[in-house]
């Protein structure tokens, strides 16, 4: 039920307790007790919605660090990453398999500058970050498998069909 | 001047559904229930096939019975699937969508006056390809408390001397009936007694839910010699506009096919065909994908049913439910008039899939969640006043 659950939220956070009961064939009640658990377990990280900001009139720049880091003995990665982790600017940060980088990390900041700033000030003077490389977004095609640039997305069936 | 029209043309009632849409499309703001076609797209890597087909520069006609590739992929198919043998190149016909395969089987074995067996509700164009290859439709109506399965009993009511096909369309449009194998068991030994062939409309084959996939009758003792299948890609994957379907058919029944088709049509559109090969070979899991979205969704409507208080058989297949509102004493047409007209709202008239389709509605749930829910609250307020209309006289 778990699996079924979270394939639905995951995709519409705004389902009801009822309806994810009614759609998967389950006591509502239970559903709810499952997602409070999953809550509990950080199985359920957070409710968010998918915005273009390029639609909105403010600015907004986001940035894909590229960071090349020396292990530390005990601790792999897992230390740094978590450094970076905690800095509010940092979006994301994942660990990659293969040779070129070994983390690459979201920023998104208000303009070139500030972003790269904060990696200047904050990220490549970090002792186990051996170089960086800065790429940033210019634009959002497709996110958490949504796209966003749809140019017609009316339904064109005809209404009534046999 | 003469007359130009062909009288048996003339004859043939127009569809009723024609007229209900075009008091819909007068009403751009209204929202639909009413569509028979998947909401989703083509899945990308069926497209992209078709696109590198073209790229590769095969515009060319393809053999009238279809690519030979794609024939031997839905034979090895349909073997592994529901347990029919058909031999690619004799008996596999691959047609513009499922409606060219029926009426070309239609076609192919009506000689004037015999009997053609269509128990309703049903899609549309079964009455009409009958009359127009010249043959006599004898309609059974199925009743919503067999859960609009075809029994036995009314297949042997039904029969005469001039009896000759029977069309079994499950899973149904438009009642998302379908039939286990249990239930065709029985139907599939009248047809054998009785000589009859049976024309299996299997189009929504892939669209079934809970316990029991679907069951082919041409994979029952006996049948194999009897039964011409048609199915296609336009439900399975998302390929209504591909117009892509195929017949299975005994080899003596295939080549008469392949005959009317080859001077009618000539062959089925390449791109799609091409397109087909890689849906058949990559498509199950977009398939299984699919079915479970309407699953989900098909379950949100019977539940938002029961609270409604509107009776509803529960359906195991298409993606269409079939609610009774005789409660209300007003005909399937007033129904659907009345809630396009005071909530905007359309879904088709069970009576235009047959004359017992009267007091139903056919619903179709290929729709989004969020579009099923605002849908169902005007089902919901409509109903409601219709009750308390109903208490207050």
């Amino acid at each position: 039920m778990r699996e079924e659950i979270l394939n639905l939220l995951e995709k519409n956070s705004r389902l009801t307790e009822k309806e994810i009961a009614a759609m998967i064939g389950a006591e509502e009640e239970a559903v709810a007790a499952e997602i409070k658990a999953m809550e509990k377990e950080k199985i359920i990280c957070g409710y968010h919605t998918m915005v273009d900001w390029d639609k909105m009139p403010d600015e907004k720049v986001t940035a894909l660090i590229e960071l090349k880091v020396s292990p530390m003995r005990g601790e792999g990665f897992d230390r740094t990453a978590e450094r970076i982790s905690k800095f509010e600017e940092v979006s994301s940060v994942y660990l990659l398999s293969g040779s070129s980088s070994d983390l690459i990390v979201t920023i998104e900041g208000q303009t070139l500058k500030e972003v790269s700033h904060f990696v200047a000030a904050k990220i490549a003077p970090m002792e186990s970050v051996l170089s960086t490389a800065t790429h940033f977004v210019l634009k959002k095609y497709k996110d958490h498998s949504v796209m966003f640039e749809v140019e017609d997305d009316e339904d064109e069936r005809i209404q009534i069909m046999p | 001047m003469k007359n130009p029209l062909s009288n048996t043309v003339v004859q043939i009632k127009p569809s009723g559904i024609r007229k209900f849409f075009d008091i819909v499309s007068e009403m751009p703001e209204a929202i639909s229930l009413g569509v028979g076609e998947p909401d989703f797209d083509t899945p990308w890597h069926i497209c992209d096939e078709g696109i590198y087909s073209l790229e590769k520069g095969k515009t060319f006609y393809t053999s009238n019975s279809g690519l030979l590739e794609l024939r031997t992929e839905i034979c090895k198919w349909y073997e592994q699937k529901y347990e029919v043998h058909f031999d690619p190149r004799k008996e596999c016909l691959i047609t513009v969508g499922g409606s060219e395969g029926i009426d070309l089987a239609l076609r192919a074995m009506i000689n004037p006056g015999d009997e053609v067996i269509i128990p309703e509700p049903c899609y549309v164009s079964y009455l009409p390809c009958v009359e127009l290859a010249g043959g006599v439709p004898v309609s059974i109506p199925l009743k919503n408390e067999n859960q609009f399965k075809l029994k036995p009993e009314e297949l042997l009511d039904a029969l005469t001397e001039k009896s000759k096909i029977l069309i079994l369309s499950y899973p149904n449009n438009p009642t998302g009936a379908v039939m286990t194998r249990e239930d065709l068991l029985p139907i599939a030994e009248i047809a054998v007694e009785k000589d009859l062939i049976v024309i299996s409309d299997e189009i929504y084959s892939e669209l079934t839910y809970g316990t029991e996939k679907h069951c082919s009758i041409g994979s029952l003792p006996g049948m194999a010699e009897r039964t011409v299948i048609v199915n296609g890609f336009s439900k399975a994957y998302a390929m209504t506009g591909w117009r892509l379907g195929y017949a299975l058919a005994p080899a003596l029944i295939a080549e008469q096919m392949t005959k009317i088709h080859q001077f009618a049509i000539m062959c089925a559109p390449t791109t799609s065909q091409y397109a087909a090969v890689n849906a058949i070979r990559e498509g199950d899991k977009d398939i299984e994908r699919m079915r479970q979205s309407y699953d989900k969704r098909r379950r949100f409507l019977m539940k938002q049913f029961e609270e409604l208080g509107l009776p509803c058989f529960e359906p195991f297949g298409a993606f269409y439910v079939f609610p009774c509102i005789r409660e209300f004493g007003l005909t399937s047409d007033e129904f659907a008039n009345r809630l396009l007209q005071e909530e905007k709202l359309a879904v088709v008239p069970g009576n235009a899939f047959g004359d017992c389709g009267e007091g139903f509605l056919r619903i179709s749930y290929a729709y989004s969640i969020d579009e099923l829910r605002e849908a169902m609250g005007r089902i919901e307020r409509f109903i409601t006043k219709l009750r308390n209309e109903k208490s207050s006289c």
